[in-house]
């Protein structure tokens, strides 16, 4: 995505609470995600050595991941499987493109695969004349809207009801005006029932690849990544290259933490456990690097790709929550994407590491222990020496650095304020300040806290 | 130098310094009482549905007459009858007209109502997902507390597929609307036996 044609996050936020009914909705809805994912953790004893195990197997991984890596491919390649290697997203497509090509297939079933949103894999398809149908039902929602998912576990979460059946009116003749979730899930049933039938090729992502077996794990409620994986003659897998995980044992630590910290369920319908392509089927698997070697090597943020995509950091965010997925501009959004994606292109998302209140709220609940909003405030200063930020943001907070490294002055500019707010309350009142935009300005209190405590103090 | 040579190379200068995994002990998980009870309540709050049988045979007698009414039934357990062995060979077409599978379940798991299935239970792979129903027979004395004791339990990468299984398909995409029956099985009974 481009710098200069996406709008910056504070923008595009502010589009999305011009609605304020829906707003609030979206906020409460993902609290109720954020609090079934507190009771599934609450239910557990072991919870935070459960995400102590996990934070440790990652690093474990992270630490030796060039020797699992070829682990995985050499055990993988002896289950029968072809392996690829990206360097980037257009490395990715083309591998993919290629095997289209070579098998000349028409019909295509995708399942969620976050990278394949970061590689752009469907817009780059579509420039080749191929469609890809995706299968999940949020996706599919979105998809016939052309529109990108605004949640990474929850792809249509910004829309309601009577949204979905006005698409599915449009492109499934269903009823107009029934808003029955029941129904609507039931036509896209029918529906991707027959594109299942009729594919040749299913693409998936990967949830977690077994350096041990060469196998990987992909996790679904509704079975549809199995739907189009068993049904096609073709599966090829997408994976970012930090997927891996040294042995089938530590499965049971990521499976026990992934559900819960996503929706609060104890575990998805299905997690389903690849090894062998079946018979006169083809297994691949696209093992994709896009910038994350180079993540890796940053000290401060290689602890990012620890990441297992659960969301948990989305539905705990109150910026994300009141933004919607939407205004992140990138494929994976959210506090998690708001550290990966200046890594990806640090111009064009130099914005998403400000969008945070910097709470701490998405550390507290992330599932492998990611520092996130300590790499959020970290990313700021990155942004800011290497000049990816705006003039008047860099100016305002040269100033304030240069007013509270100068305690005299600053104590005289703090009482000038107060004189001023009570003097002339319309010079702050007003809407060239970014402050008052749906809010009141405070009182201003009569003297200074530091006042009130030299008063005070006995 | 190819796309993997180079991202092995930068892999390796940047990778920090080899950290240890860490020990899991089992003895700090959680404990059951009484896994069955557990497995039950579980497998009820995600959609499932439990059946507690001393044997199968009340269950052959449901099979034999489903399949006496002409229902497309498919039987994958020996202790039930005649088993469909030639299920590998069928499309995708033909399988999506699978009323109700009957399948044999390895291990099950207290914690999240999960079972473990082979491909060899299966007979094909899409069958557990693509049938309209499914019906899992488990022995009592196969359910383990926690996903640890599930892995200890099984060898997941002894065939070329294989799946834990809780519940049936399920989406909440529609405004976090609880639907059952999203792509894969409508419902998942259980039967319990011992």
């Amino acid at each position: 995505m481009s710098h200069t044609s996406t709008l910056k996050h504070a923008e595009a936020a502010a589009q999305f609470i011009n609605d304020e009914p829906r707003t609030n909705w979206h906020d409460e809805t993902l609290w109720f995600v954020r609090q079934k994912r507190d009771k599934a953790a609450h239910g557990l004893p072991e919870w935070e050595q459960l995400r102590e195990w996990a934070s440790q197997i990652k690093n474990h991984t992270l630490s030796n991941l060039d020797n699992y890596l070829l682990e995985f491919e050499r055990n993988a390649k002896a289950n029968g499987v072809t392996v690829h290697w990206a360097m980037d997203g257009a490395d990715h497509n083309r591998i993919i493109y290629d095997i289209i090509q070579k098998n000349n297939i028409q019909k295509i079933v995708k399942s969620k695969s976050m990278l394949t949103e970061e590689c752009g894999l469907n817009e780059f398809l579509h420039t080749k004349g191929i469609e890809t149908v995706d299968t999940d039902l949020g996706e599919r929602i979105v998809q016939f809207r052309n529109e990108p998912p605004s949640h990474i576990v929850l792809p249509a979460i910004h829309l309601k009801k009577q949204d979905v059946s006005d698409t599915f009116h449009e492109h499934l003749n269903t009823e107009k005006g029934n808003n029955d979730p029941q129904y609507l899930t039931e036509a896209a049933r029918q529906h991707l029932r027959e594109k299942f039938i009729e594919s040749e090729l299913a693409i998936t992502g990967v949830n977690f690849a077994v350096a041990e077996t060469g196998g990987f794990v992909v996790c679904t409620n509704e079975g549809n990544a199995d739907m189009g994986a068993h049904a096609a003659k073709i599966h090829i897998a997408c994976m970012g290259f930090e997927k891996m995980i040294p042995k089938a044992e530590h499965l049971s630590v990521f499976l026990r933490l992934l559900a819960r910290s996503a929706t609060g369920q104890p575990i998805t319908t299905y997690s389903s456990h690849f090894h062998k392509p079946r018979e006169g089927q083809e297994m691949h698997i696209v093992i994709v690097d896009n910038g994350r070697s180079r993540q890796l090597g940053r000290a401060d943020f290689r602890n990012s790709l620890k990441c297992i995509r659960c969301a948990a950091c989305f539905n705990t965010c109150p910026v994300y929550r009141r933004s919607g997925g939407h205004s992140y501009h990138t494929a994976v959004a959210g506090p998690i994407g708001s550290i990966l994606n200046p890594n990806i292109d640090m111009r064009a998302n130099a914005d998403l590491p400000f969008a945070s209140t910097l709470c701490g709220s998405c550390s507290n609940v992330c599932p492998v222990k990611i520092d996130i909003h300590d790499q959020l405030w970290k990313w700021r200063q990155v942004l800011v020496a290497e000049g990816y930020v705006d003039t008047t943001k860099k100016v305002g907070l040269k100033g304030m650095a240069f007013l509270l490294a100068r305690p005299r002055l600053y104590r005289f500019a703090g009482k000038m304020g107060r004189g001023v707010m009570r003097l002339f309350p319309w010079l702050v009142n007003n809407k060239l300040n970014p402050w008052y935009k749906q809010r009141e300005m405070p009182a201003p209190p009569k003297q200074s806290f530091r006042d009130w405590y030299l008063q005070n103090k006995k | 130098m190819s796309s993997r040579d180079t991202i092995l190379k930068n892999i390796t200068a940047n990778k920090p310094e080899l950290v240890e995994l860490p020990a899991i002990d089992l003895n700090t998980v959680i404990q059951y009482n009484d896994l069955v009870q557990q497995y039950k309540t579980v497998l009820q709050s995600i959609g499932g549905g439990t059946v507690e049988l001393q044997d199968l045979s009340s269950l052959k007698q449901e099979l034999e007459s489903r399949k006496a009414k002409g229902d497309f039934v498919v039987n994958r357990i020996a202790a039930l009858g005649e088993v469909s062995d030639s299920l590998a060979s069928l499309t995708a077409d033909e399988l999506a007209a699978v009323d109700t599978a009957y399948i044999q379940g390895n291990v099950a798991v207290a914690e999240n109502g999960a079972i473990w299935l082979y491909e060899s239970n299966m007979g094909n792979r899409l069958l557990p997902f693509i049938c309209q129903h499914l019906v899992i027979v488990i022995e009592r004395k196969s359910i383990v507390p926690t996903m640890h004791h599930a892995y200890q339990q099984i060898e997941s990468a002894k065939e070329g597929f294989g799946v834990f299984l809780a519940g049936p398909s399920k989406t909440a995409d529609i405004e976090q609307s609880l639907v059952i029956g999203a792509h894969g099985a409508r419902s998942l009974i259980v039967y319990m036996i011992g």
